[in-house]
This record gives structure tokens, sequence and C-alpha cells, in this order.
């Protein structure tokens, strides 16, 4: 393929990934809900469960966006430093999400801050959002497309806490974040949280979180326990589907962290809503590709 | 068996409605949301829809007009109910609607309107969109169009439009506030034993 080829055709498979995975549930979210559909016991809770199961048969069969809320378009991106097309990738995402804005369609949800405008494509200023991790020695990338609607997004905090406070206070802030404002971000929830230096780098590590799938866990022991405990624990609290009360709260907690400052505690949640419209899709340096987070897709 | 309330509303079928149960309505619903309620109440225009023993509800649905000038309802689906707390009292007392739908939960006066003017507030669950519009029989009128797609006052006859799971019911009961106590109650019992097992910090 010439190299004007080869952008244009991997605009065009991006464009069209990201108005499919608004339409489509992740297979491991599926499968999640269809588990917390089985354990509960409360009807009000099942009937909630099954109206959106309901919903995501009727997204996928007439070809329409699941939630309206399609969010803003952010990409968060492994790439190999000898992949072919790095340095084309900004254009390529942002012709994606021009494009799959009219294709899909997408909500507008782009405003341009401080002008406080619409823009009525989806772009604007480091919009789509574009998150690199760039790998040394390797000539694939894998692009996460994630979109961000406003309910699941409002939740999100991020603090510095002292280590005096230890992990009893990351603990409390997770908590106090879900119970105060968890509930109106259409739960059940996948929580994401970053355990880090400060709050930058613990409110990414916190997004990072809910891009991994739901039922894996952190490598380092004590991390994954303090992910079943919350997880736990927060079902405990029983906040249910839609925050009207349930057997459960959450898809799960998954936490990323990074060495710190022995002086602070960065800590951040993010939250992903029962749609969690999330993709996984790797590119080959000879632009085959493999869609990782969906099942029997055709784009 | 499905409990279906049929518009216009009366008093009587909203009686024996407590905060949990699920319902389902047939008839006309309204979408209404901030501009408009802010229309009424502070720059006191008359609403162009009379929702009078009707339901109104908190969205800004996504419709394609058709070549013809008709009306398709696509997606449509809840809003957060909160944002217009601060004038669902009047708003129910001036217009005499009977159900308000949305999304979460609302406060302190939309329940003291409910309790006064025998009216519920329910909550269709978010994210359902498709559902939603695939409840919609036909989009009969458009008022306010000047406000834009999400704003517009959208008139629907709709077909067992549900569930709505009512959170506010007539005696002014309000399941969000109910559970919120609750979440409150469970958490600090929760965390003291996580706090024993996370003491890595040693
Ligand atoms: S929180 Fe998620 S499911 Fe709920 S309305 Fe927003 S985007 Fe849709």
């Amino acid at each position: 393929m010439s190299s004007e080829n080869s952008v244009e055709y991997m605009s065009d498979v991006m464009t069209k990934f990201t108005s499919y995975i608004g339409k489509r549930l992740p297979k491991d979210v599926k499968q999640k809900q269809a588990d917390l559909r089985k354990k509960e016991k409360n009807p009000m809770a099942i009937e909630i469960y099954d109206t959106m199961a309901e919903n995501q048969e009727a997204a996928d069969k007439l070809d329409r966006p699941s939630c309206q809320d399609t969010g803003v378009i952010q990409y968060f991106l492994t790439v190999g430093a000898k992949f072919p097309l790095i340095g084309e990738l900004e254009d390529i995402l942002r012709t994606a999400t021009l494009e799959a804005t009219k294709k899909g369609p997408l909500r507008h949800n782009a405003v341009e801050t401080f002008d406080e405008k619409n823009t009525g494509t989806n772009t604007g200023s480091k919009i789509p959002w574009l998150d690199w991790d760039i790998v040394p020695n390797d000539d694939t990338a894998t692009i996460e497309v994630y979109m961000a609607g406003g309910g699941c997004t409002l939740p999100g905090h991020a603090k510095v806490l002292m280590p005096g406070q230890g992990y009893e206070g990351v603990a409390d802030f997770v908590f106090d974040v879900i119970t105060s404002r968890g509930i109106n971000a259409c739960p059940p929830l996948l929580v994401g949280v970053g355990v880090s230096t400060s709050v930058e780098t613990a409110a990414r590590l916190s997004k990072k979180a809910i891009l991994r799938p739901v039922d894996t866990s952190n490598p380092n022991a004590n991390a994954a326990l303090m992910e079943q405990l919350l997880e736990e624990g927060l079902n405990e609290v029983g906040i249910g589907p839609q925050g009207l009360t349930g057997d459960n709260t959450v898809m799960g907690v998954n936490i990323e962290s990074s060495a710190r400052h022995p002086s602070t505690i960065g800590v951040a949640v993010s939250t992903g809503c029962w749609a969690h419209r999330r993709g996984t899709i790797k590119f080959n340096s000879d632009l085959s590709y493999e869609i990782i987070s969906h099942e029997d897709v055709t784009l | 068996m499905k409990k279906i309330l049929t518009t216009p509303i009366s008093d009587e079928a909203l009686a024996d409605l407590n905060v949990g149960d699920i319902v389902y309505l047939t008839g006309h619903l309204v979408t209404c949301r901030d501009v408009a309620h802010r229309r009424l109440i502070e720059l006191k225009q008359k609403l162009p829809v009379d929702v009078r023993g009707g339901a109104i509800f908190h969205a800004g649905p996504i419709v394609r007009e058709k070549d013809d000038g008709s009306f398709e309802m696509v997606s449509i689906g809840p809003t957060t109910s909160m944002r217009m707390e601060k004038f669902e009292r009047q708003f129910i007392a001036e217009t005499g609607v009977k159900m308000i739908i949305g999304k979460g939960g609302m406060g302190e006066e939309t329940a003291a309107g409910c309790l006064e003017n025998k009216a519920v507030h329910a909550v269709f669950p978010g994210g359902c969109a498709v559902v939603a519009a695939t409840k919609v029989e036909a989009i009969e009128a458009a008022e306010w169009r000047d406000l834009g797609m999400p704003e517009t006052l959208w008139v629907n006859r709709v077909k067992e439009f549900g569930p709505l799971i009512i959170s506010i019911d007539t005696k002014g009961n309000n399941i969000f506030e109910q559970n919120k106590k609750t979440f409150n109650e469970r958490k600090g019992a929760i965390l003291e034993r996580i706090h024993e097992q996370v003491k890595f910090i040693k």
C-alpha cells in the first residue's frame, strides 16, 4: 500500500470501529452484567438488568447507539516506536472521530471551553483526546477507544493523601466517591483507582484502570487484595443498578499504581457506567488488525 | 401483571402507588427539561402544551425529521432529574402534571410538590435509550422548536413506556433519600473491616 492509501485505510477502519463500539458492549462487560443479573434477587433490580439487556439487543438489531450520550471520544494508544504510521496517527484518529460522528451517528459532545460553543463535530482543541504509551523496538499499535459519557465522567475525583492516612485513607476515598457521586452515574459501575504520587499521575492511572478488562487482577498481591476488598465492600453497600438498591454495586474495581514520593499518596477514582463503551484493536505493521475487546465483529 | 397508567392520569390511579413500584405508561409523554422549566417559572411564559393530568420526561432525544415533515424518534434517554429540582414544585402546581420521569432522584422540594398535588416522580433506567425510543409510537407535535432538538417539547404518543420505578410517591416518600441513609449506615462497618486488612504501611 502507498502511504496515502494506508492512511486512508487505517482511518476507515478506525471510523468504523469507533462507531461500532457506541452500539455494542465489550465481551467482558456483557458477561459481567449477565452474571450480576443471575445473582440478583431484588425484583426491581432484575427488571432494570433485563431492560439493559433488551436495550443492547435493540441497539444491535437497529444499528443505533445504545445510549444517547456517546461521550467525548478518547483514544489510549500503546504504539511501537517502529509502527509505520506513528506520525500519522493523530490525523487518522481525528478523521475517524469526524467520520464516526456522521456515520454513527454520535451525539455532538465537544464544547470548546472559554468560547463555550459546541463544535458540532466531536472534535475541538485536543479532542479527540489522545493518550500515548510508546514501546521501543516494536512495530504494532494497540488502540483503545473510549466514549466518556457525561454521567459516568462526573464522579471523577483525585486528591493527595498524607502517608499517615495510609491505604485506609485510599479505601475511605473510594467509598466516599462511589456512595456520594456514583449513584447517578448509571451503576453497576466499573471503578478505576489510581494509587500514585500526585493528582495527575493518579488520575491518569485511574482511567487506565477502567480500560483493563473487568475480571482481571493487579499482578501485585497487595493491590489485588485491595481490589477484591473494595469490590466486595462496595457490593455490600448494595447501591444496585441505577442506584435503586440491589445485591451489587459494581462490575469490578481495578487498581493501577506507580511508585510514589515517601511523603505523598496520590489517589484518584474514575468510573465507567454500565454502558461501558470501550474497544481494543491491535494493528500490525502491515495494517492487518485484530479486535480484542469484542467477538465476531465485521466492520 | 404489568401495572399500566394511562393519560390523563387520575388521582385514584396514583394513590396506591408506593416508592419502588414498577409501572408503565400509555398515552402522551412530553419531553420537558431545563429551559422549558425556566421559561414557565422564571420568564412566566405559558407552556405551549397542556400537561394537566399528563406526564413529562426529563430527556433530550435524537429525532429524525423525515422528508414529509413528520418525525421519527431515534433515541431518547433520561437526563439527570436533579437539575430541575429548583423549579419542579412550582411546575407541578402550575401545570397540574401528574408524573415526572427522569434519571436519579429529586430533592425535598419536588417531594413536597408531589405530596401537595398528588403527583409522582419515576425513574426510567439510564442508558436504555433504544428501548425507550421503540416504545414511542409517534411524535404528534413539537413545540418551542427554537430551543433546539434536545430542549424542544416533543409530544410523544407512547405505549407501555417503561419500566418506570416510582421514586417519589403521592405521600411524599423519596426512595433516593431513604437509600442514601441506608448506604451511609452500611459504609462505616464495611470500611472498618477493610482498614484492618490494608495496613500495608508498617
Ligand atoms: S452514565 Fe453512561 S449509561 Fe448513563 S446516561 Fe451517561 S453514558 Fe449513558
